[in-house]
């Protein structure tokens, strides 16, 4: 019996080695950790739980029955990320380069099921040189059930991916299918078809890391969601993601106990919005001073910076801010702006998460670029994210709110719930001048006249009252007292229920 | 009493005059630029008047819009601050025609203290002590031996016509000053074309100290005892103190009597500064007189129990000063540190903008018995404009004796919260725990001996990187513990926090034990078993923490980085990392990665209009300083050097219209 048992922990010393010393030092001098190094990182301190520690694979061809390895080069399972649980997969890259078999790929379905049905995040660290070619179409086809497991998990339980290795191919695509990507700076990579491809195909001569580096898919492409330093940061940081997120769509976002006085007077806000209507003001000191312990996890931080997105927490509760930031391209809407706010609306939407609005838009970015590429569409996109989102909805409007942007941005019209307004804000179809110049044209030559009607059209309209007097403004209300009014509004939003008409799904203009 | 006063300044010092004025039940007028409409002196005042635009040669130093001002509010005196009209003449003149009270000296003391050679000839009238030295033509190096033997080695062999060193010898003897004579001589002749020379006592170790005097119309003239400001930045006055720690009451009192001396001889009233650069050997030399209130006034006020503003009032008002020489008398010390916009990673380059975070320490008596004071003129949200001095607080302490002064400055830097803009903060923290300026061996050469090449942080000492790692264990405690008690855990397998933890920082690292219980914890190091009790009543999301780490208080700034605190105390900047045992072995594994060689390249950030170059090729730029305008959206962006350079070519002229990363310009 003695025997017996000790043979398990055998077994498991084995598997735990994965591809050998050998291969775990090799890991180490590239920088990155291990599959399972990764795991006790990411988890509370023994509460991991595996599954399928001795599964291998049932390849034969190309001399591959000769070669098992427990496991079979990803390790699953689960445990708890502060005492909460999710699901987890992680790529071995030192077993089979962390390729994908059909067993490995079972792997992964088997704990992406179980979060499906206990309500509980996947969280998937990506480390892998790609398909098991001697595997052929298994191998394929173990990709395609990964994604079809991904759509279905999609909007029912948050999915996590960390790219902390060479992710090329079809292997793209599942990540891509989850709701955040981090990537690891100088040793993470991202592409469909590498470098040696591109070459043969169209001549580009392109380095890994241009193609599909952490910089390029967070500020160019927008692939990713956030890049960090090495594989410790990203996985601390990706434990701080997931306190901001509930387990899943059945429930609500967490709560944590904080330190943070709701009725904070915030003085300084005061004097945040400029004399100069044409200076830029730095939109995230507003969400830190507003934020509990200004506590900010900010998602797409690198990518269209006239728009930021990310959680922060009122009352303990989390919160999804979206704002418009003056400092970058005036605040504008554009196509990036648009599909970044909008992905991450939905995201909200999806997962109960409450969403406050800060807007501050002189409107949509003109030009030839934007119009070609189909700034309408893209503009679109965020109009019906937040008009389809039902959970809470508090907007608050600092300064400018001109035209169809006005609109866009969780105005009263998209079912907000609060629209609160500075006294510095300015709702109208567009700024004094331009409008001065449309409905005075005549007028153009005379510089005193045309100074006499900008001031009119100020006074008229540059300002929250006449929204107000409407009622597309709830209340015009003072910047230092923002914190207390917005935590108000959502406490009296925390059961709130609206239901949009039945549909088989809506037809976003994707 | 005036019943009503106008103050021609701004900033610290106009409120600084507004609450003495208060106290003595005088109403306040302020005037503003456009720039401090919202402005701290202007919100304190019972009347504020605008007198034009931002820069001061346009409103705070025109004097008809101060005199409209006047005329506007019918004030009866006018104090000057410092700066500005505080020493003009005509101002002063001004105000006499229109019968309005000049709160400062009369016109004849300002006039002659204002220029440096007859200030100079009238001290030595006086019989003030001046920088003994020859100034008529010397014939040959026999007669500059003379001389030099006169005025006592070492001396200063310089030429007429010099300037940055050229032409200067200093000589310690007879030999080095006939050497000294002929090679100036020379070098003066070919260099400038004039080879008149000139000699001088050399002052070796010089001290910058000055004595505050204060005198009424009734011809009684004392003097405050003396501070000392020997710690400059390019002459520029970072830390005073007073007394100094240097004079003797002997040399205290001959400074002092000299100086009420002259003040006398040019029948000074109101308050006003001699100063005098002092030697290693305690000689005293008279520099000049400053007819105005001084910025580190608040020193001597400390040290003194004399409200300087108050009695400027009432001798100005015409009333005799209250006290004698006899009844002036030095308490404690007390020590005084600038606060300025300056940004000393940066070189001290000015940086402005809006200050986002401004909490100083709290003002009046600390649990220690000692005093702060915080003279300032900013706020929370305010802003620091580039149209006037930098200046953001004036931070002073007292206590009975000078190293508990020190100590009470450390802890109230390590209070003070700036954000949003650069400071010296750091390095005025970083002169406080220097072993020269604790031990008083200063000079006005400190800054520059001691940071020749600028400021580059601070290393802490072992014991205090302790204490800084037993307060991050104590209050990481703290976070983990919020952290686990989410909701949505999983019942009865919640996560435990252990007792297991691993600080690293400035490259050290200590394995600690964290024991806690209601009061606070104990921690171990398990190097060498010692234990350090801390207590605090931080919690998550304070910016700073207040701590008692084994019977010492300790206050850090804290942010969050990843697995860890950013911690700033002490002039210190630093990353402090704290994880499980496991962590940290993993974390070891991660790889140093050097700073990006970040392009040497100038891009547009936006696309946008170039509107303006602010620099040519060739030039040599510094870190912060503005490169190019690019308007976007109708909002102009200043683009900044981040780093020192040379401009190697600029391929963007303004007007034009430039894409996202577009090359504006290239540096070597």
């Amino acid at each position: 019996m003695k025997d017996i048992l000790s043979e398990l922990e055998d077994r498991r010393a084995a598997a735990r080695l994965g591809g050998g010393q050998r291969r775990i030092d090799a890991q180490h001098k590239k920088g990155k950790l291990t599959a399972r190094e990764r795991i006790e990182l990411l988890l509370d301190e023994g509460s991991f739980e595996e599954f399928d520690m001795f599964k291998t694979h049932r390849c034969t061809e190309f001399g591959m029955e000769a070669e098992h390895v427990s496991g079979d080069g990803v390790v699953t399972g689960w445990g708890t990320v502060n005492g909460r649980m999710v699901y987890v997969f992680s790529q071995d890259f030192t077993v089979f380069g962390g390729s994908l078999s059909e067993t490995h790929a079972e792997k992964i379905c088997k704990i992406m099921d179980m979060a499906l049905q206990n309500g509980a995040p996947v969280i998937g660290m990506n480390d892998s040189g790609g398909a098991r070619i001697q595997e052929g179409v298994a191998s394929l086809a173990g990709y395609a059930e990964v994604f079809q497991k991904n759509i279905m998990a999609s909007g029912v339980v948050p999915q996590i991916s960390l790219i902390m290795g060479p992710c090329a191919g079809g292997a793209v695509y599942s990540p891509a299918m989850t709701d955040f990507i981090f990537m690891v700076k100088d040793s993470s990579y991202m592409f469909v078809t590498g470098p040696d491809v591109v070459k043969t195909v169209t001549n580009e001569i392109v380095t890994a890391e241009e193609l599909g580096g952490a910089s390029t898919h967070t500020r160019k492409s927008s692939v990713a969601d956030g890049a960090y330093e090495n594989d410790v940061e990203a996985i601390a940081e990706t434990r701080r993601l997931i306190d901001f997120l509930p387990l899943s769509n059945r429930e609500k976002a967490p709560v944590r106990p904080f330190f943070d006085d709701v009725k904070r007077v915030e003085e300084s806000l005061d004097t945040l919005i400029p004399a100069n209507p044409n200076q830029p003001y730095d939109m995230k000191e507003l969400i830190l001073k507003i934020a509990d312990e200004g506590d900010f996890f900010e998602i797409q931080k690198d990518f269209a910076g006239n728009i930021i997105t990310g959680f922060i927490r009122i009352e303990g509760q989390t919160v999804g801010v979206v704002a418009n930031q003056p400092m970058v391209l005036a605040g504008c809407l554009d196509i990036d702006s648009s599909r970044k706010a909008a992905r991450f609306v939905r995201f909200c939407d999806a997962f109960e998460i409450p969403i406050l609005t800060f807007v501050d838009v002189p409107g949509f970015l003109p030009g030839t670029t934007q119009e070609y590429g189909g700034v309408i569409k893209h503009g679109a996109k965020l109009l019906f994210a937040y008009g389809e989102a039902t959970v809470p909805k508090v907007t608050v409007i600092t300064r400018k709110a001109y035209g169809g942007a006005y609109d866009v941005m969780a105005s009263k019209h998209l079912r907000g719930d609060f629209n609160y307004a500075w006294p510095t804000a300015e709702i109208a179809v567009m700024g004094a001048k331009g409008a001065v110049e449309i409905l005075y044209r005549s007028e153009l030559g005379d510089a005193e006249k045309i100074a006499a009607r900008t001031k009119d059209y100020e006074d008229r309209f540059a300002n929250p009252f006449v929204a107000a007097e409407r009622g597309f403004i709830d209340e015009v209300i003072q910047p230092h007292s923002t914190r207390r009014r917005v935590a108000r509004a959502f406490a009296s939003l925390r059961s709130k229920k609206l239901a949009n008409p039945w549909k088989k799904h809506d037809n976003i203009p994707l | 009493m005036f019943k009503k006063i106008l103050i021609a300044n701004r900033g610290e010092i106009a409120c600084r005059v507004i609450k003495t004025a208060r106290k003595m039940g005088i109403k306040t007028v302020a005037v503003y630029s456009d720039a401090d409409a919202n402005a701290l002196h202007v919100k304190m005042a019972d009347e504020a008047v605008h007198i034009g635009p931002s820069p001061a040669n346009q409103s705070y130093i025109v004097i008809d819009k101060i005199m409209d001002a006047i005329r506007k509010t019918g004030a009866e005196a006018v104090h000057p601050g410092y700066g500005f009209l505080s020493e003009n003449m005509k101002f002063a003149e001004a105000l006499e025609k229109e019968g309005v009270v000049f709160i400062g000296p009369p016109s004849t003391a300002i006039e002659a203290m204002g220029d440096k050679i007859t200030s100079k000839k009238l001290a030595k009238e006086a019989g003030v002590s001046t920088v003994p030295g020859y100034m008529g033509l010397i014939a040959d190096a026999e007669e500059a031996v003379k001389i030099s033997n006169e005025i006592g080695y070492p001396v200063m062999i310089k030429a007429s016509a010099g300037g940055g060193g050229k032409g200067m010898r200093i000589a310690w003897n007879e030999q080095e000053a006939r050497e000294g004579f002929e090679s100036s001589k020379n070098e003066a002749a070919s260099s400038f074309g004039d080879d008149r020379i000139f000699i001088e006592k050399f002052v070796t170790q010089p001290r910058h100290i000055e004595i505050q005097v204060l005198g009424d119309k009734h011809g009684n003239c004392v003097y405050l005892h003396e501070r000392e400001c020997s710690i400059q930045r390019r002459n520029q006055k970072v830390i005073e103190e007073a007394p100094s720690p240097f004079l003797d009451p002997a040399t205290r009192k001959a400074m002092g009597e000299q100086a009420v001396a002259l003040s006398k001889a040019v029948g000074y009233t109101s308050a006003g500064t001699v100063e005098f650069i002092v030697d290693g050997n305690k000689n005293f030399y008279f520099l000049e007189m400053n007819t105005r209130l001084q910025v580190e006034h608040p020193v001597t006020e400390l040290i003194t129990g004399v409200d300087l503003v108050e009695q400027m009032i009432n001798v100005a008002y015409g009333r005799e000063l209250p006290f004698k020489q006899a009844d002036l008398k030095i308490n404690g010390w007390a020590i005084e540190s600038r606060l300025y916009a300056e940004d000393p990673y940066r070189k001290f380059l000015p940086s402005i903008g809006r200050l986002t975070k401004y909490r100083p320490p709290v003002e009046g008596p600390t649990p220690r018995g000692g005093i702060v004071r915080n003279d300032t003129g900013v706020f929370e949200g305010g802003e620091i404009s580039m149209y006037y001095d930098p200046m953001i607080a004036k931070l002073c302490t007292w206590a009975p004796t000078r190293l508990e002064a020190i100590e009470e400055m450390r802890l109230a830097l390590d209070t003070f919260e700036v954000e949003g803009i650069g400071h010296n903060l750091p390095f005025v923290a970083a002169v406080m725990e220097h072993d020269r300026f604790i031990k008083g061996n200063i000079t006005t050469a400190f800054i520059a001996e001691e940071y020749p090449d600028g400021f580059h942080g601070v290393e802490l000492d072992e014991e205090t990187l302790r204490n800084v790692a037993a307060a991050v264990a104590a209050m990481n405690r703290v976070t983990e513990i919020r952290q686990s008690r989410i909701s949505g855990t999983l019942g009865n397998h919640e996560r435990k926090v252990g007792d297991e933890w691993v600080v690293t920082l400035q490259g050290r690292e200590y394995h600690l034990n964290v024991a806690a219980d209601h009061e606070g914890s104990t921690i171990t190091f398990e190097d060498d078993g010692g234990h350090k009790r801390v207590t605090s009543d931080w919690v998550p999301g304070h910016s700073l923490a207040t701590l008692d780490v084994g019977g010492h208080p300790l206050v850090l700034k804290i942010g969050l980085i990843p697995m860890g605190f950013r911690v700033r105390v002490r002039g210190a900047d630093l990353k402090v990392h704290i994880r499980t045992p496991r962590a940290h072995e993993l974390a070891q594994l991660m790889p140093e990665k050097l700073p990006p060689d970040t392009s040497k390249y100038l891009l547009c950030p936006m696309p946008g209009l170039i509107v303006k170059i602010s620099v040519a090729e060739g030039e040599e730029v510094q870190e912060g300083q503005a490169l190019a305008t690019v308007e976007a959206m109708k909002m102009e962006n200043i683009l900044k050097a981040e780093r020192a350079g040379v401009v190697k070519k600029i391929n963007a002229a303004p007007g034009a219209s430039l894409k996202v990363d577009d090359i504006i310009m290239e540096f070597e």
